[in-house]
């Protein structure tokens, strides 16, 4: 008898949001066992899975979730980790309506199964059993290879690498490990624990790892490779871009990257237990319509303010954050001003930051991109009484490397220039992937182009 | 962990710090910055290097207690260690044979001018210094900027060494000491800078500045350090420390230098009196 099919996605049980506004914990609480099986069981178990297409790394989806069903769970964690080695992060903050779930054919009449709080489910669940396992490791092939930055990118090619048997060195320019999962993505959407986790896991297999070494500074990549037989760099995004109008140097005024690297990394949420400060303001106007603006938003709504706008010079179906992270962001009562764009930022005699103005926008004609092209009304400027300002409208990457990197060939925008496929730069044994190369992407992406650079690394080394 | 190798006081309320870094002193340029991070609940704190050696694979900075960071940093013991130290960051001071430069410095900057100095005599300049501070006790290291200026001279607000009076007098102790400068280096507090920008503007005479804005990562990444220069955002760790002082916007300078100044009284109040009742 053909299965019955359930249109209907298993929600995941969460943080109220009258509770959660109010502390930094995470906010999706994961599925249950029995959540899980019951979501697991709507998979049809499609022979040509359009899912695992849509999934950058290409995780076996049916295969997991078949595990899933039939209660093998360390087989399912298995399975996800022979091709994706960040699973409880992915599962957490893929934008997987876009990726995996998007082409799932249960969403063609209803829901599309929640891969993602399945795959979080199996990390969630290895790491609760305390039972994770290593995977073999090659016999030490005496090749060293030097990655710049421990973000999703950096971390994939040593997972990789050392596990092929190769000794591997990450150099951190900060005091933490994790890249923007450690200093950008909020506590209540990533623990900093997870990011902990599969830091030290990678560690486990061999991996050495140095914070505070600023390469390009501290040592520049022409004397690593002195050392290394490869390098890769994945110093991901730097430089915040602000709005370019008046007012943008007032106090007040703050990049998301300042923001959340205050909240986040310096644990400014918990001054003055951690010594670094965080403002508290009461009226917070964020600009942008990403996931670093819904998370400075959300940030700020747990600081403490009253009245949180996110003002978007679109429209609300052209918000590039993730769905789910919009929703929250509404049920906590972030306010969405859309269409509407930020002229002028106005401050007091000491230099403060007292009001947004702002200018009412309508839809035009379609520009090169497909999406219609927002124009101002005329007469239409108003003035939003606010005592922050954050800028979350992206940023150009990290220049530290280009500058004192004779040679590598970097783009218009600042981006190191890599082959698509393999990640190699214009620079002998220089490979390089993640934001560094694409401009402000996903945690998926920069993993499936260090994945991809790992697999052209190891062939050079091979042959070397 | 870094280890301390030294942590002494050398004159009234400025420490000097030495740390064991190899890779940082291998690095080291003239007009460079470290960041420390006293302990695991501190905050990022630059400091400018001062001295560095590079055998001994050793950084040193010259630091004024201020707030919270630098109270813990000056708590600090030889064979103590500290979690985080990172650099150099920012653009090296350009170095090249300006003629006849003069080197201004005070507080905490009369450390970090020191390799400015060496570098700029080395290069084949005529070097003078000029040491700024309230009182003789606040200077420092006359020695050692005497090994390679034609002239170390010194200026107090009490009159207890050299000049009486403060760097606004500028102009007239260059006439009573017969130097013409290609260019003037300033380092030290936002004041001092400021100041010497404003008096050897109508001079007409270059003036570099190490500026000191609030820092968090001093890669590039966070954007705190903006300032305006020349009309221009730019950010101090990567773009500069080093500017023209001619062209920095000093009010919205220092405006933005006191953002946090009702948060950095609490560490103070946390280490003050009251704690010990
Ligand atoms: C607030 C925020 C929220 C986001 N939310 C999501 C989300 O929900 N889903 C999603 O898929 N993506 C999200 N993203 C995007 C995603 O995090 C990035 O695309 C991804 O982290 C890029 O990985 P990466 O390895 O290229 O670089 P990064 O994660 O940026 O890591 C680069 C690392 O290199 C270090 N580094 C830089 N320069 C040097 C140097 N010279 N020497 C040594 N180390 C150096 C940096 O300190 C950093 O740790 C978000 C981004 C932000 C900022
Ligand atoms: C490139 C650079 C080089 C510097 N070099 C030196 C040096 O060689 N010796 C030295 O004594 N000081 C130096 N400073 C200043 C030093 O970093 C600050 O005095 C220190 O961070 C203050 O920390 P605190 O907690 O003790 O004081 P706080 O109580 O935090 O602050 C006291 C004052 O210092 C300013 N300040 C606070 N945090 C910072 C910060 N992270 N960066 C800059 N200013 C801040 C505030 O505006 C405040 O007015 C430098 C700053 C920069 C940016
Ligand atoms: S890694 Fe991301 S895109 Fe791939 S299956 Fe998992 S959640 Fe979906
Ligand atoms: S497309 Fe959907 S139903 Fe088909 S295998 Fe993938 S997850 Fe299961
Ligand atoms: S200190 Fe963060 S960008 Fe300069």
């Amino acid at each position: 008898m053909a299965k019955q099919i359930d249109y209907k996605q298993r929600a995941m049980p969460k943080q109220e949001p009258f509770e959660r506004v109010k502390n930094f914990d995470e906010v999706a609480l994961g599925y249950t066992e029995t959540l899980a099986q019951e979501e697991a069981s709507r998979c049809l178990g499609c022979k040509r899975p359009f899912c695992t297409q849509g999934c950058p790394v290409a995780v076996d989806i049916p295969g997991f979730i078949q595990c899933i069903v039939d209660g093998d769970f360390a087989g399912g964690i298995r399975k996800i980790k022979e091709t994706n080695a960040l699973p409880a992060v992915c599962g957490r903050v893929c934008p997987q309506e876009e990726q995996c779930e998007q082409v799932c054919v249960l969403g063609k009449k209803g829901d599309p199964v929640s891969i993602g709080r399945l795959e979080r489910f199996l990390a969630d669940w290895e790491a609760a059993s305390g039972a994770t396992e290593t995977p073999d490791i090659a016999p030490p092939t005496g090749k060293r290879i030097a990655i710049v930055g421990s973000g999703p990118a950096g971390v994939t090619v040593a997972n990789d690498l050392a596990l092929l048997g190769h000794e591997v060195v990450i150099y951190e320019a900060l005091h933490d490990a994790g890249g923007v999962l450690t200093y950008g993505i909020p506590e209540f959407r990533l623990p900093k624990a997870i990011v902990k986790r599969e830091v030290e896991y990678v560690k486990s297999l061999g991996v050495k790892l140095y914070t505070d070494y600023i390469v390009g500074k501290t040592k520049t990549i022409d004397k690593l490779g002195d050392e290394f037989d490869a390098i890769f760099i994945a110093a991901g995004a730097g430089l915040p871009w602000f709005l370019e109008i008046p007012g943008e140097n007032l106090n007040g005024v703050y990049s998301a990257n300042e923001y959340l690297t205050r909240c986040n990394l310096m644990k400014g949420f918990r001054f003055p237990e951690y010594d670094t400060p965080i403002k508290r303001p009461s009226n917070v106007a964020v600009f942008g319509g990403g996931n670093v603006a819904m998370d400075s938003a959300r940030t700020a709504l747990r600081l403490g303010a009253d009245e949180v706008h996110i003002v978007y010079r679109r429209s609300r179906s052209e918000l590039p954050a993730r769905e789910e992270e919009v929703e929250n962001a509404e049920e906590e009562g972030v306010i969405f001003d859309f269409l509407t764009l930020p002229i002028r930022l106005n401050g007091n005699e000491h230099g403060w930051l007292t009001s947004l103005e702002c200018l009412k926008m309508e839809l035009g004609e379609p520009d090169d991109s497909g999406r219609r092209r927002p124009v101002p009304i005329e007469g239409s400027e108003f003035i939003m009484p606010v005592d922050a300002a954050v800028c979350s409208i992206g940023n150009s990457p990290n220049p530290l490397i280009p500058m004192t990197t004779p040679g590598l060939e970097v783009g218009r925008k600042g981006n190191i220039v890599a082959d698509e496929e393999t990640g190699k730069t214009s620079r002998d044994a220089i490979w390089a992937g993640g934001d560094v190369v694409t401009g402000a992407a996903t945690v998926i992406s920069a993993m499936g182009a260090g994945r991809n650079a790992a697999k052209d690394i190891h062939e050079y080394l091979s042959k070397k | 962990m870094f280890q301390i190798i030294e942590r002494r006081m050398i004159v009234p309320n400025l420490h000097e710090l030495v740390v064991e870094a190899p890779d940082i002193a291998q690095a080291a340029q003239p007009g460079n910055f470290i960041i420390v991070r006293p302990d695991e609940y501190g905050e990022r704190t630059p400091l400018s290097v001062a001295d560095w050696d590079r055998e001994a694979g050793t950084v040193t900075s010259i630091f004024m207690q201020v707030g919270g960071s630098t109270a813990k940093l000056a708590r600090l013991k030889p064979g103590d260690s500290m979690p985080s130290c990172a650099g150099p960051l920012g653009k090296d001071t350009e170095i090249e044979n300006f003629g006849t430069v003069l080197c201004v410095g005070g507080c905490y900057g009369i450390g970090s001018l020191y390799p400015v100095a060496c570098a700029l005599k080395e290069a084949g300049n005529k070097v003078y210094t000029l040491l700024e501070g309230r009182s003789s006790y606040l200077l420092y290291w006359q020695d050692r900027f005497a090994e390679v200026s034609e002239r170390v001279i010194e200026v107090t607000r009490d009159g207890t060494a050299g000049y009486k009076g403060h760097i606004s007098r500028l102009a007239e102790i260059l006439t009573l000491e017969k130097i013409q400068p290609d260019l003037i280096i300033v380092n030290g507090c936002t004041f001092l800078m400021m100041k010497t920008s404003k008096v050897t503007e109508p001079m007409g005479c270059k003036t570099i500045v190490n500026m000191n804005p609030i820092m968090i990562d001093g890669t590039g990444m966070c954007g705190v350090c903006r300032l305006t220069v020349a009309g221009k955002m730019k950010f101090a760790c990567v773009d500069g420390p080093d500017f023209n002082g001619h062209e920095v916007d000093w009010e919205e300078f220092l405006k933005r230098r006191q953002t946090y100044n009702p948060e950095e009284v609490h560490p103070l109040r946390k280490s003050g009196c009251a704690s010990h009742f």
